[in-house]
């Protein structure tokens, strides 16, 4: 019997109902609002681990998670380029989506070490902000150049203004500011229903993954190794920074699962806007019906023991 | 009652460009435009709206022809090649023309 987070069956659920083609659709606004209680739940949780305890932003852990988040683009884009033959375009649009992140994979990651009782720091949401964008400029650059024909000033501020970035920013700024017993009145939805709240969100994610499963199809095996691989050597690369950088054992896996993952929100958005030429299908397949249900379903116990293994 | 003559520029698009054109909109002179979601099946593949990532909207403007025709171009020479896009002009008749 497999020990799968009930969580990750319904993802399971999900895609197996889009490709069987049930009659199953969630509206957009349900995504919408399951999608901003889980932001916000991370955000207030990360806030409030804040507040109990003083260590701060380390200013040596953040720099170099930051540049973590501008250096994962490069081999991407070099793998992508000469094995893959893509299009610089097509490449650098890869090579943004793999070097940035998903939140919803650092959502399963979070449940999956809460449920196991390990813990991690309780600021790591802030690493997702950190490496949310510097690998989306560092995709446009590849694209363009510096000299580019870019809009950087309304691009920036989409970014930073982005949905993730502001819902989580603004759930650790509560959590901090309102403190652990400050949130008790909260708790019942952000807190308590977390879990209940995710598995609608990986239902949905199944759908939308298995609704790509087409295109993967058709641009065959290069991204569907692409998808599997990267994940895996980025996910080596977060677990030595994170021992690196003195992190927790947790602290470490969560750093790795958030190397592996690949954006498919935010990249997708910006580069579609930034370099209209590439193919937005290529990345966001990859990312979606590849890497994402690669990393939930086996990508994160591997990340445990390979972040344990590290640790030993 | 009396009618007055107009353009209907119908425009369906990604989504993820409505901000952007809005932007258009307003330096070429459009003084109001209404905009739907939408989903179908296009040279692109199915759109579906389930999931506003990738979603399309339909974007409708009446105004004068000339106006119509100046929107029409600039969206083609600036969209066409690289994004998900049709647009279509219809005659339309109004009864409150400096409204359009």
């Amino acid at each position: 019997m497999l020990q799968l987070d009930p969580v990750i069956w319904f993802f399971v659920l999900g895609l197996a109902a889009g490709v069987a083609r049930a009659d199953l659709r969630l509206p957009a606004a349900i995504y919408e609002f399951v999608s901003t209680v889980l932001l916000l739940s991370i955000g207030l949780k990360g806030g409030v681990e804040l507040a109990r305890d003083t260590g701060g932003l380390p200013a040596v852990e953040l720099g170099g998670i930051l540049l973590l988040g501008f250096l994962l683009p490069l081999p991407a884009f070099a793998v992508a380029r000469r094995i893959g033959r893509l299009s610089r375009a097509d490449a650098a649009s890869l090579a943004a989506h793999y070097g940035s992140v998903s939140v919803g994979t650092f959502a399963v990651v979070v449940s999956y070490l809460t449920a196991r009782g390990i813990s991690f720091e309780g600021r790591a949401p802030v690493w997702v902000v950190l490496l949310e964008v510097p690998a989306i400029l560092a995709g446009i650059v590849l694209a363009r150049g510096l000299q580019g024909d870019v809009a950087w000033g309304r691009l920036l501020r989409e970014l930073f203004l982005g949905r993730s970035i502001v819902l989580l920013l603004g759930g650790l700024a509560i959590g901090w500011l309102a403190g652990p017993e400050g949130t008790t009145s909260i708790q019942p939805l952000f807190f308590d229903l977390f879990k209940g709240i995710l598995a609608l969100f990986l239902l949905e994610m199944g759908l939308i993954a298995a609704a790509h499963l087409p295109t993967l199809r058709r641009h065959g095996l290069f991204i569907t190794i692409f998808g599997v691989l990267t994940p895996l050597v980025f996910a080596v690369v977060g677990a030595l920074l994170g021992r690196a950088l003195g992190l927790s054992l947790g602290g470490a896996i969560v750093l790795a699962t958030l190397a592996a993952s690949a954006s498919y929100i935010a990249a997708p958005a910006a580069i579609r806007t930034a370099v209209p030429e590439a193919n937005p299908a290529l990345s966001l397949t990859a990312s979606l019906a590849v890497t994402f249900p690669f990393n939930i379903i086996v990508g994160i116990p591997l990340y445990e023991r390979l972040a344990t293994a590290l640790a030993g | 009652m009396e009618h007055f003559p107009r353009r209907l520029l119908t425009i369906v698009t990604e989504a993820l460009l409505e901000r952007e054109l809005l932007a258009e909109f307003e330096a070429l002179g459009v003084r109001g435009y209404t905009i739907t979601d939408a989903r179908g099946k296009g040279g692109r593949g199915t759109r579906q709206s389930d999931w506003a990532q990738e979603g399309n909207v339909r974007i409708e403007i009446v105004c004068e022809p000339a106006l119509a025709e100046r929107v029409a171009a600039r969206l083609r020479e600036r969209y066409y090649d690289h994004y998900a896009m049709i647009l279509y002009l219809q005659d339309v008749s109004v009864l409150r023309p400096d409204k359009f």
